[in-house]
């Protein structure tokens, strides 16, 4: 595919990773936000290629990963009320809420469809007009153009019949918090380059120079990650902590307006509940007033949710990057993929499951372990 | 987040009130949604995420940074030759 | 890739007229004469062979020439729920065919003789039964198995995904042909024989809500014809498996369980399609764990991998085999994969129906 396979160069993968070696002269931590770059960095291998120097740490870039239980929970209870078709993105089907998840409610006869994009769910409304269509709108920014349109059409097309359960989370608040929690050992961060298509780059140089960290704006081939690395490291060793955008191809400092403005017209920011972390102040986004009508939140009273999370689950730290998911107690024994107390063991782009599918076998925690790969 | 995939715009129509367009991924044709991009042309190459055309690919950009990635290491690499060493390790720190 | 057909009635050949509604009732599963009917017009018809034609409760097959000869007997059995009944490539119907007298092969055995069990919904019309039947005799005549004996049964409406079938499996291994785990070893080669994901992406193609127009079809196709093939150029092939439900990346995990051995592949030996590979992109799916319904891994002496690949492309069914990757001594039990730009991970074994994402 083009644009896409040039970035996969296994020759050109190794040049970089040489330069990266080169470079680096002192242990730099670096965490990307975002789970499709993580995802891609596990497939292929991206870590190995670094030199010890160089450790990846996997930021709380997965949507799935931090949605709050009660979101879980109050999906669990719409989707579980008769007429309702229930409609998701897969990742979404296996995140474990306080006792089920949406494919064991669709096991026990629950309509649950698995959908690509928001727009099959508004078809769906038109379609079944007998039927109230949910849909679970969770995601980072990249998501939320395409969530908002869905609103926008099913309004046009005066749908009363189409509702939306929102979790949306946004990046600039989560790198400010895990900038500001104790025992953050970041040094730079990867940017997520679709995040970044959307809403541009301008909300990152305040952040670069509050918190000193360099922020490099990333793709996600393995090419596009070496080459995010490599800057980061080089601004690192330099001393500068700047705002670079090496996915210039997609990304430009502005943005994409168009979208920004439906998503200013169609949500409003709201402090969001990060599982695993906790309230993060106006770092998410609901349904702006003008557009209540389509809250899944109001539209359906799913009782009080008292969500319950394992106590032995320490998603949240390994989200931080202050804990490795080998170093859990839990890790391996009571949560498995098959077993998962968390969402970071359920989604294939948590740390977690990463590890666990990777082998990585237990290790004692240390603070400041540096090795990259084992 | 974001698995979002390069494609070519194909064709351009209206559907439902909302710019539509066929995008190809390498084979696969998909209706994609135009709405965010006004300016995305027939010909063109744009990331289309959850069935929504997000950003236009800048080719110029693009061949700018393949050129980068072809550029690196040479150098070092000839100077190490020249210099008769077997592994280059950079500069004292 | 357009969408497929509809069920062709017109195609439905019937020496005589059924009874009115054209859709099944509850009564066609109860043994009487609406049964009946359904077998003389539907079945019969789509399975013509001399063995069935004797409608017993059993049908009595001659094996004694196959196992005088120091033949063994080999026995499979399988079901089938594809959702939907007809796809790009096939039909519920070829898959119920093949995957039996596949899974046979897959011991070194010549299938001969399958039954077909059928649990019909209440309200599927009939001539889509017929249909699924007519495949289903075109895809045993095409394998040289007859389908001797069967069952119908009907289930209300609102159960059975329109049609679910069972299809058991007899064949005839022949002497001298051992195939089983036990025989693996460290260097021994692992072969696919053609592309990966094809069937998988065809199903996803047209599945509600996933849909997207490629030219994708499922490869659903008998490989007993591939396997003597390959047998004949060397017998001692120490393992088949058929990829399908999980994928290749299930199959190599189970070798790896089954023989306590490491497995080592290469991600760029593996052979796919650019656009079942653009299908898997798009919807974030991994190729390896993507059913396959017409391919086979082998596990071969190193030796002998030039010999069974040279044997493989002369065939239909082998025309794009490779080398993928080897049995080592290293990591056992696990499934090792050197990625695009050269680095190694794991391959772990699917959880369960894999699901498309967007992160």
């Amino acid at each position: 595919m083009k644009h896409l396979a040039e970035y996969r160069d296994a020759d050109t993968a190794r040049r970089l990773a040489a330069e990266i070696r080169r470079v680096a002269t002192r242990p730099w931590a670096l965490m990307e936000v975002c789970g499709g770059q993580t995802h891609s960095i596990i497939r292929n291998g991206v870590d190995q290629l670094l030199p010890p120097e160089v450790e990846l740490i996997h930021g709380p870039g997965c949507p799935v990963c931090v949605t709050p239980l009660e979101t879980i929970d109050r999906a669990l209870g719409i989707a579980a009320t008769p007429g309702v078709i229930f409609c998701s993105f897969g990742d979404m089907l296996r995140v474990p809420g306080s006792r089920d998840n949406l494919l064991a409610v669709k096991a026990r006869g629950a309509d649950v469809r698995v959908v690509y994009s928001p727009l099959d769910a508004v078809t769906l409304a038109r379609t079944h007009s007998d039927r109230e269509v949910v849909f679970l709108a969770i995601g980072f920014e990249t998501t939320a153009p395409a969530n908002a349109m869905a609103v926008k059409l099913a309004r046009q097309q005066g749908l009363a019949n189409f509702s939306l359960l929102v979790s949306h989370v946004l990046v600039p608040p989560a790198i400010e918090a895990i900038m500001r929690s104790p025992g953050n050992r970041v040094n730079a961060f990867l940017a997520a380059g679709h995040v970044c298509s959307v809403m541009g780059t301008w909300q990152y140089p305040p952040l670069a120079a509050r918190f000193r960290v360099p922020i490099v704006v990333t793709g996600f081939e393995p090419l596009d990650l070496l080459e995010g690395i490599r800057r980061a490291v080089v601004q690192l060793e330099a001393g500068r902590h700047d705002v670079e955008n090496a996915y210039a191809r997609v990304v430009t400092e502005l943005g994409n307006e168009a979208a920004q403005r439906v998503i200013a017209e169609v949500f409003a920011p709201v402090d969001r509940a990060w599982r695993g972390i906790g309230v993060i102040p106006a770092s998410g986004w609901r349904l702006a007033d003008a557009y209540r009508d389509f809250d899944a939140e109001l539209r359906f009273a799913v009782g009080d949710v008292t969500a319950v999370e394992s106590p032995l689950c320490r998603s949240g730290d390994v989200l931080k990057g202050t804990l490795k998911p080998n170093q859990c107690p839990a890790f391996g024994r009571e949560c498995t993929p098959r077993t998962p107390l968390g969402a970071t063991m359920v989604s294939s782009e948590g740390a977690c499951a990463a590890y666990y599918h990777a082998g990585r076998r237990v290790e004692p925690a240390t603070a400041g372990a540096t090795h990259a790969s084992s | 987040m974001c698995l979002a995939v390069p494609g070519r715009v194909e064709s351009i129509h209206e559907a439902e009130g909302t710019r539509m367009g066929r995008v190809n991924f390498g084979g696969v044709v998909k209706d994609v949604c135009l709405a965010y991009l006004p300016d995305i042309a027939v010909g063109d190459y744009t990331i289309v995420h959850v069935g929504f055309a997000i950003s236009k690919i800048d080719e110029a950009s693009a061949r700018a940074t393949l050129e980068t990635f072809a550029d690196l290491g040479l150098l070092d690499e000839g100077l190490a030759e020249l210099r008769g060493d077997v592994a280059d390790e950079g500069p004292a720190p | 890739m357009p969408r497929p057909d509809p069920p062709d009635v017109s195609r439905f050949t019937c020496p005589a007229p059924l009874a009115d509604d054209p859709h099944i009732v509850l009564g066609h599963g109860g043994g009487g004469t609406l049964s009946r009917e359904l077998i003389e017009h539907v079945f019969l018809p789509a399975f013509t062979n001399p063995l069935l034609a004797g409608l017993g409760d059993s049908t009595v097959v001659d094996l004694a020439a196959d196992l005088a000869g120091g033949g063994r007997l080999v026995l499979s059995t399988d079901s089938y729920v594809v959702r939907p009944l007809f796809f790009p490539g096939g039909s519920i119907g070829d898959l119920a065919v093949n995957g039996t007298v596949n899974d046979l092969a897959m011991s070194g055995g010549r299938p001969r003789y399958l039954t077909a069990g059928f649990i019909v919904e209440e309200g599927l019309p009939i001539g889509t039964l017929a249909e699924v039947a007519a495949r289903m005799g075109r895809a045993a005549a095409a394998a040289g198995v007859m389908i001797v004996t069967g069952d119908t049964k009907v289930v209300e409406r609102g159960h059975g995904d329109g049609v679910y079938i069972n299809t058991a499996g007899v064949g005839i291994v022949p002497p001298g042909i051992t195939i089983g785990p036990e025989a693996v070893r460290p260097g021994d080669v692992v072969l696919a024989s053609g592309t990966v994901g094809d069937h998988g992406m065809a199903i996803m193609s047209v599945r509600e809500g996933l849909s997207f127009e490629a030219e994708i079809a499922s490869d659903t196709a008998p490989l007993h014809g591939l396997v003597a093939a390959m047998l004949a150029a060397c017998p001692a092939i120490r393992l088949l498996r058929d990829p399908t439900r999980g994928g290749v990346a299930t199959s190599l995990g189970e070798i790896a369980a089954a023989t306590g051995l490491g497995i080592e592949i290469d991600e760029r030996a593996v052979p796919i399609r650019p656009a079942v590979a653009a299908a898997c992109e798009i919807l974030g799916l991994d190729p390896l764990q993507v059913a396959n319904e017409g391919k086979l891994l082998a596990v071969v002496p190193g030796g002998a991998a030039a010999a069974i690949l040279a044997a493989m492309r002369g065939h239909e069914h082998g025309r794009d085999a490779v080398a993928i990757g080897r049995v080592v001594d290293g990591h056992p039990r696990r499934v090792v994969m050197r990625t695009r730009i050269g680095a190694t991970r794991i391959v772990p074994m699917p959880l369960g129906e894999q699901l498309p994402r967007i992160c």
